[in-house]
């Protein structure tokens, strides 16, 4: 493997590690500032129990999010150092906006959060996780417009070469365009949903689980004055969340198809453009390739004219297929790049993340359905069945949103910045090939970046390891009843024990 | 969309104008993110600077486990906002010198790859090494915290010398522009030099004093008296490598006379620190340590002006210069190391005042409207950052005492 391969492996390795723990905290961040505001409003200690519980859980996948971010931020300039001089001019904008008006909040009122139990007024200390919640959802707000720029490089002019002087490069023509492009702002529809969907899963399907538990060990007023509430706010959450998704996820594709024909042709498999007038199908499960524009294998469960309503809002609408893209991309890029390149991404990879993604919210929502009869006028439920469905529904979330990066990355492919596509043709101005943004190997050499893959691979399982386990043990452990609930100036009393310490 | 650069008819020509450009005075709002950047690396250092200090000395000064708590309580609210600091400073020098960031970040890989691992360590050893009630697993999370703390101590420092030492560089006129000013050198040139390596040892011991110097105002009783009789002695060391360090920088590679005034103003400071440390005063030693730091930043970035980086060794690369007599290239592999001094340009008939000597901030920098909006964003959310991270330090003010630490600590094991 070249540097290349190996560049691409780190970012992808990262990418899907760092988005296992930020969905979480995205969305936990806000539910936990609501189960803190529902105590302050009614003083009820279930509220109290129920914000400490599920506060320890963000704690424990905070950490692992911010430290992954860090190498994010850093792989750019380190793995992709071509990339870097190329769109610096308007892509680093984001990022530092990011870190002043964002990350600089979280991390610090998280804190304050953290250490301020015993020393702030309910008020203000609940005002300070609704900033850390308001944070991380501005935050992804400028992580997700500056991938969309990858995706869709608006607001962005090829740079004057000061007679030849300098490399053409992205400089910015507009940063609200940058921000604000129709893609970024689906895109974060979209991801926000998908982090409350893994948020809600995680409550309602932790609380569910406890709620047959204790039923089960005969506590079955714990299960109702504690973990029902969590489940129902939970349960509403995934109902909410997961009607956002699917809205925002069509209009995704819509706007996929749109500006990156060759990422939802390789969704679909779609080797050739149906005749006019068709429809394009949508295949429940393709397993083959193109060849010669032809699909050769099996398309399992065809369904007319879906994939064009998918992606048009029509059943009869236009879907390009791969072979007709290649033909207008060679036309564009030929004369710069040579004959012979491939400018679709590798199929199978594309079509079946694309599934994955959506098939596994399914659990989701049977799981909201299954905890909403279940726990229906105030009952509770010691149903074995809905304890193991809660279990095996809470991954299932995690690895949607996972295989939903897989697919948007892997999909833009060759692609690290994405022709404007309009009118039937991609544009030359702005776009970069993977290959090309990768940092020259006389700087980074493939070796350095097997070293730094390697590495960062086993510190990353490592830590997994320690997450999951402390996940599944601080779960395990439940609601601390006998916690005494500390009051504003506790820490000033030098009588008394912090109300919290490392 | 990148296309090829037409090569020039005349190499020579082109060689020229890459030379002029790169000479070129660099402009208002350059010399003020040039500037910002440097507030930034300030903020970092300075705050980073104690918890990293703490992170380095809580399994020296404590005698057990509940002043290790203590220590790490100190920094507890504190280390994850002061961190920020970096991941701003380079986002920051992302958008307004996106050529620095990425010669810089390219260059000093494995550095940059080891301060990342130290950075992931330790933080997640903060958070988790109070969760599992077991003296295996704090023992472990200490060492995390620890080595996580030592090892960016060092390497900022080092990497900070390189940067103004000079790190070898090569230049394809052909391929003009900002985009071919790369490194060529590997990790070992990194470390090889003495005054990079004394830089590291700088940075250790500054943050080392300024730490314990952090944790004899924060805390009190015994650990509070062992922090200020081990504050003065860390303090002697840290200011007589420093003004090494600094005479050596001046000496050796700062492009400018007027940063002797930051070596001045360091040296003051760090012995004012020291004087406040064998009297007892912490809190004016901490004041001086900051102001000591800041001037080391103020020295490095002095330094460097005009350029971001400075290049050792400037190595003139590309097929069509081997036609240029005298330069010495060799077809394919094979090519001789120039140092494109200005006495070997003349020689070349050349009249150029200026060698190339490193990365100026004009070929670094962002366009002028980045430049402009960037100003605008970092003028509204600095000083609100401040205000909020002062906050911050102002609702832990209280110190910390051991006896306080809660009797539990996580879940049994």
């Amino acid at each position: 493997m070249g540097a290349l391969d190996l560049a691409r492996w780190q970012f992808g390795i990262t990418t899907v590690y760092h988005f296992i723990f930020v969905p979480l905290t995205i969305g936990l961040s806000p539910l936990v500032a609501l189960l803190q505001t529902f105590w302050v409003k009614t003083g009820k200690d279930e509220w109290y129990r129920l914000t400490r519980f599920f506060g320890k859980l963000l704690l424990i996948n905070f950490a692992l999010g911010i430290v992954t971010g860090i190498v994010q931020e850093f792989q750019f300039g380190m793995n992709w150092s071509e990339y870097s001089r190329y769109v610096g001019d308007i892509f680093g904008a984001p990022l530092a906006m990011e870190a002043l008006a964002a990350f600089f909040i979280e991390s610090t009122f998280l804190g304050i959060w953290i250490f301020g139990w015993g020393r702030l007024s309910k008020g203000v200390h609940l005002a300070t996780i609704w900033l850390v919640a308001f944070a991380v959802n501005l935050s992804a707000f400028f992580i997700l417009a500056a991938n969309s720029f990858m995706q869709y490089p608006v607001g962005a002019k090829l740079s004057d070469s000061a007679g030849n002087l300098l490399t053409p490069r992205a400089d910015m023509a507009s940063l609200g365009d940058m921000l604000f492009s129709k893609l970024s702002l689906s895109t974060f529809w979209h991801t926000i949903s998908t982090s409350f969907l893994v948020a809600g899963t995680f409550m309602a399907g932790i609380c569910v689980w406890w709620i047959v538990k204790s039923v089960r060990k005969g506590n079955e007023d714990l299960a109702r004055n504690v973990y029902r509430r969590g489940a129902v706010v939970g349960t509403v959450t995934i109902i909410v969340a997961g009607i956002s998704l699917i809205l925002s996820g069509h209009n995704q594709a819509v706007i996929t198809t749109e500006i990156q024909p060759t990422k939802m042709a390789a969704a679909e498999a779609l080797c050739a453009t149906p005749e006019p007038g068709q429809g394009a199908a949508f295949t429940v499960a393709p397993m083959g390739k193109c060849v010669d524009g032809e699909f050769e294998g099996a398309q399992i469960i065809p369904i007319k004219g879906l994939l064009s309503f998918l992606a048009t809002g029509d059943s009869a609408g236009e879907v390009k297929g791969m072979a007709d893209l290649q033909a207008e991309f060679d036309e564009v890029f030929a004369p710069i790049y040579g004959e012979g390149l491939d400018y679709n991404p590798p199929v199978m990879v594309t079509a079946w993340s694309f599934r994955l993604m959506i098939g596994l919210g399914i659990f989701s929502a049977v799981l909201a359905i299954w905890a909403l009869i279940a726990l229906r006028g105030g009952r509770v439920s010691g149903s074995g069945g809905l304890k193991t469905w809660a279990l095996v529904t809470l991954p299932m979330p995690f690895l949607a949103s996972a295989f939903g990066w897989i697919f948007t990355e892997i999909g833009r492919q060759p692609w690290i910045v994405y022709p404007i596509y309009q009118a039937g043709a991609p544009s030359p101005d702005i776009a970069l090939r993977t290959a090309a943004g990768v940092s020259p190997d006389s700087v980074v050499n493939a070796g350095s970046v097997a070293i730094t893959l390697v590495v960062f691979t086993l510190i990353y399982l490592i830590l997994a390891v320690f997450w999951f386990k402390l996940m599944v043990r601080y779960t395990g452990r439940g609601v601390d009843e006998s916690e005494s609930i500390p009051t504003k100036d506790d820490d000033n009393d030098d009588s008394k024990p912090l109300s919290f310490a490392y | 969309m990148l296309t090829e650069p037409l090569p020039p008819d005349d190499a020579l020509a082109a060689l020229k104008a890459l030379i002029e450009y790169l000479a070129g005075t660099p402009t208002a709002l350059q010399i003020l993110w040039f500037g910002l950047i440097a507030v930034l690396w300030t903020g970092y250092l300075v705050l980073e600077g104690f918890d990293f200090g703490v992170g380095m000395l809580f399994p020296i000064l404590s005698k057990n486990d509940r002043e290790r708590r203590a220590m790490l309580t100190t920094i507890g609210p504190l280390w994850d906002g002061n961190e920020v600091w970096v991941l701003t400073a380079g986002g920051a020098t992302f958008a307004a010198f996106p050529e620095w960031y990425a010669t810089l970040f390219s260059a000093a890989y494995l550095p940059l790859f080891l301060i990342l691992l130290g950075l992931i360590v330790r933080n997640v050893g903060f958070e988790y090494r109070g969760k599992v009630d077991s003296k295996r697993w704090r023992s472990g999370w200490d060492w995390a915290i620890t080595l996580g703390s030592w090892v960016p101590s060092v390497l900022w420092g080092v990497a900070f010398g390189n940067l103004v030492a000079g790190v070898p560089a090569r230049v394809d006129p052909l391929q003009l522009g900002p985009t071919k000013i790369l490194y060529g050198g590997n990790f070992f040139d990194l470390v090889k030099n003495p005054f990079c390596l004394l830089g590291g040892v700088v940075t250790a011991l500054l943050f080392l004093a300024h730490g314990a110097i952090f944790t004899s105002m924060k805390t009190t009783g015994e650990l509070e008296a062992r922090a200020k009789a081990l504050a003065p002695k860390l303090m002697v060391a840290a200011t007589a490598a420093a003004a090494v360090w600094a005479v050596w920088m001046q000496l050796a590679y700062s492009n400018n006379a007027w940063t002797w005034g930051a070596v001045a103003i360091a040296a003051i400071a760090l012995i004012l620190a020291c004087w406040f440390t064998f009297v007892g005063r912490e809190g004016f030693a901490f004041a001086s340590t900051t102001v000591g730091l800041g001037s080391a930043v103020a020295l490095i970035f002095g330094s460097l002006y005009p350029n971001v980086i400075n290049a050792s060794k400037v190595t003139l690369v590309g097929d069509a210069l081997a036609d240029i007599p005298g330069l010495g290239l060799v077809d394919g592999a094979d090519i001789t190391p120039v140092v494109t001094d200005v006495g070997t340009l003349q020689e070349l008939g050349m009249e150029v005042e200026r060698a190339i000597t490193g990365l100026p901030i004009v070929a670094a920098s962002s366009s002028d409207l980045t430049l402009k909006l960037m100003t605008i964003v970092a003028c509204i959310l600095v000083p609100v950052v401040l205000a909020y991270q002062a906050w911050n330090i102002w609702i832990f003010r209280k110190r910390i005492s051991a006896d306080r630490i809660p009797a539990e600590s996580g879940l049994a094991p």
